[in-house]
């Protein structure tokens, strides 16, 4: 009688504790693990969300790799969908992890990941996939060409790595340029530096401000001039905290990107705001317009937007006969210690949902490695001044032919295009990325948003005294929630007390344990007596 | 009694007129005239009234949307004003606002920028369209920046899409896109051609135009509706396509 009641109890915790555990294990997906084989006879169709420069180009080669990829895979379909933006891309996963709808394989950013990592299994850690003898990098199995690891560029690789773990593979890989009207800057005087500084930037632009008796400036002749123009301003301010040496933030979230370099920074710049030497995309528009059209002389912007500049530039967005004839020069961005320079290390990054099919992540894992051979590095790093990740496609025939070709024509060898890819290849060693953590995309949005915010107060002569910079701190650590008590989700959490149900499972598993062992040793002294 | 009755009736009939007849631009205290407006300088604080004709979709993302105001002598493109849905929703086509914001530029496109107040009044008003088909390629079109307008016996012509076939329309501007994103059809008239765009956020994939957009024919006879936006030059965005 004894023996059947402990059995019950014993039998009834047990259900309980299944119980528990199911409805824990529904708060997420369980965690991918690499199955023996990949099952080709099973039908799997994945979905791929791409991000493209608004360049057609870059969708064909895309549409091409899906169709090369499903003659090699009959058994996997993969359906783009098209973005332009990594902030849409961005949001609309957010949107999907919600609803467990998220893309198969996913263009974006390790900044964008991290956030993504908030959520329990929602993004597959590759290590070990890369690793696997049969499917992994050049793994035996695989139907196509794909680079060893080794191959993979250690720089651009690291750049995918969060917290110790690989959660991305590197797409294409892109830096900033200034690209300079030498023809303007000859113009007044000045011969350009093998490399530049900000001094030069700021005596040339400030020179070229001088104007006619009609108001019209000397240099073009026109009403508009605005000598330096930069895209991205979150660049801009992280790239002078690293040339200076200035810390910005960790890997465990602690900002300190407000301090008094940042704030001097913002006082230098104000005086060019003020002066016209300076303005940016969002208070201006496209730095390339106002280079094509004779109105900017340093355009700070991507390599990946190297088509876009110059009067031969293969694409445009204003008239032509707005377009000024210039020689153009691709430049290293201007440094504030020109023996060290740094320079900021971006560009797409493709990153693998978790489902809880393992057959279809593998399905996903295969396509985004397919990403990484040669006919498509090859091809997609030449719409624009994009650096392929790998040493195998860079040191391939056809790639070292194609850089040796600048200038043959405006459209593939666009000489501007070419030299800003090899001006990344030839600093490589010189780019740097952000430490990545739940939140340092908005921190990288803060950062911008201070130069931006600068600018406009000046031009709306708003800034009175000093305390303009502290405010605008204030303001902006508020707007994207770097203070202290709404930033918990910057810093790396400490585990703390464990939560009531796990003390509560513990102590059940523990007392099931105890029952069961009490019915063994009882059952044996019974045993015994007997 | 009858003189009376008849009194009466015109009195109202009078008074019933005087009702529709509607100042559009009157202004309150504190508020610019267009003329005022158009006059301020760049990165000054505006503050401007008239008629809100359409608004962009809320982005709950940032928390805007963009709105086209107009009244009786131009018109205003509000950028990205801060909102909540709640706010958003409040804001009725038709109706009479004020704005305060700073004017600003961006590629030739004038707008009021960092809006900081807006307020609903009394009074409502629907523009018709200006035609404007006669001041394509002048420089006067620009005058008529933000108004809704229209272009009236345009050809659509050819454009070329990625695989270098004649098309009527693209997605984005060369054809890089897809269904959602948006529309750019060239359209002509007395022998210059135009480049249009239907532009997402002010009429979606679900809209009557961008349907009507994407029927749309090399050679096909149209009438286009829109909002004078600019960007480096004309680039109207257009709300309704009527096929002759």
């Amino acid at each position: 009688m004894m023996n059947k009641r402990i059995f019950l109890l014993s039998f009834v915790f047990t259900l309980f504790v299944m119980i528990l555990t199911g409805c824990h294990g529904s708060h997420g997906l369980e965690a991918f693990e690499i199955p023996e084989n990949f099952d080709e006879s099973k039908q799997y169709e994945i979905t791929f969300w791409a991000k493209n420069d608004t360049n057609v180009t870059q969708t064909q080669i895309y549409r091409k790799a899906i169709d090369s990829f499903q003659k090699l895979y009959p058994n996997i379909k993969v359906n783009i969908r098209l973005y332009t933006d990594y902030g849409k891309i961005y949001n609309d996963v957010i949107t999907n992890i919600a609803t467990n709808t998220t893309p198969n394989v996913c263009i974006t950013y390790p900044d964008h990941i991290a956030t993504y990592l908030s959520g329990i299994n929602i993004c597959v850690p590759l290590d070990e996939l890369m690793d696997n003898k049969e499917y992994g990098l050049n793994g035996s199995k695989l139907k196509f060409d794909s680079p060893k690891r080794e191959e993979i560029i250690g720089k651009f690789l690291d750049d995918c790595k969060i917290h110790g773990e690989y959660y991305a593979i590197p797409f294409m890989r892109s830096t900033e340029a200034c690209y300079v009207n030498k023809t303007f800057v000859e113009a007044l005087g000045y011969t350009l530096p093998e490399k530049l500084t900000w001094d030069f930037i700021w005596e040339v632009s400030d020179a070229a401000l001088e104007k006619n008796d009609d108001g019209t400036y000397k240099i073009n002749g026109q009403n508009v001039l605005i000598p330096c123009i930069y895209k991205s301003t979150d660049n801009m301010m992280i790239q002078m905290l690293k040339q200076k040496d200035e810390k910005y933030s960790t890997e465990d979230g602690e900002v300190f990107l407000f301090n008094d370099t940042t704030k001097d920074f913002l006082k230098e710049i104000s005086g060019h705001f003020l002066s016209g030497a300076f303005s940016t995309f969002k208070i201006s528009s496209y730095p390339a317009n106002f280079l094509n059209a004779g109105q900017c002389i340093f355009a700070i912007d991507s390599t990946a937007g190297s088509t876009w500049m110059g009067s031969k530039a293969p694409l445009s967005d204003i008239s032509e006969d707005s377009i000024v004839d210039f020689e153009t020069e691709v430049m290293v961005i201007p440094q504030y210690n020109p023996e060290t320079p740094y320079m900021i290390s971006q560009g797409p990054s493709v990153c693998i949902f978790n489902k809880s099919d393992a057959g279809e992540v593998m399905a996903s894992w295969l396509f985004a490695q397919y990403l990484l051979t040669n006919e498509v590095q090859i091809a997609y790093a030449q719409t624009e001044g994009y650096v392929p990740v790998t040493l195998k496609a860079q040191n391939d025939p056809s790639y070292v032919d194609y850089l040796s070709r600048g200038g043959e024509d405006n459209s593939l060898y666009y000489d501007v295009k070419l030299k800003a890819s090899k001006l990344l290849i030839d600093n490589m060693q010189n780019t740097f990325v952000t430490p990545v953590f739940n939140g340092s995309a908005s921190l990288r949005d803060a950062a911008g948003q201070m130069i931006e915010d600068t600018g406009k107060a000046v031009r709306r002569n708003q800034i009175k005294s000093e305390e303009y910079y502290d405010d605008l701190f204030k303001s902006v650590t508020a707007l994207y929630r770097l203070d202290s008590k709404s930033n918990q989700g910057l810093k790396k959490k400490e585990l703390g007390d464990m939560p009531g149900e796990a003390v509560a499972l513990i102590a059940i598993l523990i007392t099931v344990w105890v029952l069961l062992i009490t019915y063994a040793i009882t059952s044996r002294v019974k045993n015994k007596k007997h | 009694m009858k003189k009376f009755f008849a009194f009466l009736m015109v009195a109202a009939l009078v008074l019933s007129m005087a009702g529709c007849g509607e100042d559009v631009n009157a202004k309150s205290a504190g508020t610019m005239t267009f003329a005022q407006y158009d006059a301020a300088n760049l990165d000054s604080e505006v503050t401007i009234e008239g008629y809100l004709q359409a608004k962009q979709k809320f982005n709950a993302e940032y928390g805007n949307t963009s709105l086209y105001i107009q009244d009786g002598e131009g018109a205003y493109f509000v950028y990205r004003i801060a909102c909540d849905q709640a706010k958003y929703d409040s804001w009725k086509v038709g109706s009479k606002v004020k704005v305060t914001g700073f004017k600003a530029e961006w590629s030739g496109e004038v707008e009021i920028a960092d809006a900081s107040s807006i307020e609903v009044l009394k009074g409502e008003k629907i523009f018709d369209a200006k035609d404007v088909t006669s001041l394509l390629g002048s420089a006067d079109l620009v005058k008529d920046q933000n108004k809704k307008v229209v272009f009236k016996g345009m050809t659509v012509e050819a454009s070329k899409n990625s695989d270098g076939q004649d098309v009527a329309f693209l997605y984005n501007w060369d054809g890089s896109g897809e269904e959602g994103s948006d529309l750019y059809f060239n359209v002509s008239v007395n022998g210059k051609t135009y480049n249009f765009c239907v532009e997402t956020d002010l009429c979606g994939k679900d809209t009557d135009v961008y349907k009507a957009v994407k029927n749309l024919k090399i050679g096909d006879k149209v009438d286009v509706e829109g909002f004078l936006y600019w960007y480096n030059g004309a680039n109207p965005h257009v709300t309704s396509v009527k096929v002759k």
